[in-house]
């Protein structure tokens, strides 16, 4: 059956509390999920407190002002800053969204923030998304073609390129996966939100000429069809896209071959 | 530990080239229930408080005695797959087979039960 509850060595405990900038009066606290795989000890919470009148108004501003002034050791990642590498994502306030784009005025309260839930831990805010990237790569994410490639290029009707949107805007910050209790039973299997959102963006793309083999490698009860509607992809997805559609339009496309 | 690549973990033996079947047959029945379902309900609600003979008559009806009929056949079909999709979901291995043949041969059993008792009332 599957773990309902952590291992002992996975049991989150209390950490460290930092102390309050001196003279601040607009102080809040941040409570940071820990692990550090070289230390061999069970993930903790760690307490910070900033000033929030020195912080910038993003979540990712106020980790990168932890990192800098209180403790170097915070590892998380970001890149861009501003919602486009998908890198800096990571369970905020219980929702999987992107750091940079995810204001601290948004939150009422002490701000908790863990990493995406249910991935194994690289360490404190990093999720290892090495299967992920892996079934990512599964669907072919890429042009397939098998007429001579035209003297100039692949050309696309304005109509046929509107059903790319809504689809090629995704950044793989994996929010959506992580937040799939499908996901989180089957991730061995079950391709996941991120990645059927893909695939739909190559079958749909009109230029695209392996649709019936991409619809051949999809068609399996446990690669797509463990998706429950549950919805949680489409609630959290920090770029306001939609995999749920994506997956029932697929899902679709298998029911028009077959009936 | 396996030395597998991550793209082999990935894709694993591939796809299996069924569910389609599973998903539209649960579409189609879904549709279906919803229009019998509510009229099961009325007829049975309407015999609450009836005597046996009454309630014997009322299922003993043809259109009646078909609906019911239909809707044991097609409800327990319905649970059976919904509940195989559930077992695949939490459980793994021989308890997942178990748990799937089991509830097989319960809805099964209980589709032949209840049209056996309703020839026995319609016919």
């Amino acid at each position: 059956m599957v773990q309902l509850t952590l291992p002992k060595n996975s049991k989150i405990r209390t950490g460290k509390t930092w102390p309050k900038p001196e003279g601040a009066t607009n102080v809040r606290a941040f409570h940071i999920y820990r692990w550090n795989p070289d230390d061999g000890e069970n993930p903790r919470v760690d307490t910070y407190h900033l000033d929030m009148d020195k912080c910038g108004p993003m979540v990712l501003d106020a980790l990168i002002k932890i990192k800098n002034e209180v403790d170097p050791t915070l590892t998380f990642r970001r890149s861009c800053r501003e919602g486009i590498c998908g890198s800096c994502a990571m369970n905020i306030d219980g929702i999987n969204t992107l750091a940079c784009i995810y204001g601290l005025d948004e939150i009422k309260g002490d701000v908790k923030i863990y990493p995406l839930p249910h991935m194994s831990v690289v360490k404190d805010l990093i999720p290892d998304l090495t299967h992920f990237y892996a079934q990512h790569a599964s669907i072919m994410p890429w042009l397939e073609t098998k007429t001579n490639r035209p003297a100039k290029e692949w050309r696309q009707s304005i109509e046929d390129r509107k059903k790319l949107d809504g689809l090629y805007e995704c950044v793989m910050c994996a929010s959506c996966s992580t937040a799939c209790p499908s996901y989180w039973w089957n991730s061995d299997r079950y391709l996941g939100p991120a990645a059927l959102l893909h695939a739909y963006r190559w079958i749909v793309d009109s230029r695209d000429e392996a649709t019936g083999e991409r619809l051949d490698d999809l068609e399996d009860p446990f690669k797509l069809y463990r998706c429950h509607t549950i919805m949680n992809c489409a609630k959290t997805c920090p770029k306001g896209l939609n995999p749920a559609k994506a997956i029932a339009e697929i899902k679709k496309m298998m029911v028009e071959r077959t009936v | 530990m396996r030395y597998l690549t991550d793209r082999k973990r990935a894709e694993g033996r591939g796809a299996s080239g069924t569910g389609t079947e599973h998903h539209w047959y649960m579409t189609v029945s879904a549709v279906g229930l919803a229009l019998i379902v509510p009229i099961l309900i009325y007829v049975i609600g309407s015999t609450l408080g009836s005597d046996r003979a009454t309630v014997l008559d009322v299922f003993a009806h043809p259109v009646i005695a078909i609906l019911t009929g239909l809707g044991l056949f097609v409800g327990l079909q319905h649970f059976q797959k919904g509940a195989q999709t559930a077992i695949e979901d939490y459980f793994r291995k021989s308890t997942k087979k178990v748990l799937i043949i089991s509830v097989t041969v319960l809805s099964y059993g209980l589709t032949a039960f209840g049209l056996f008792a309703l020839a026995k009332i319609a016919l």
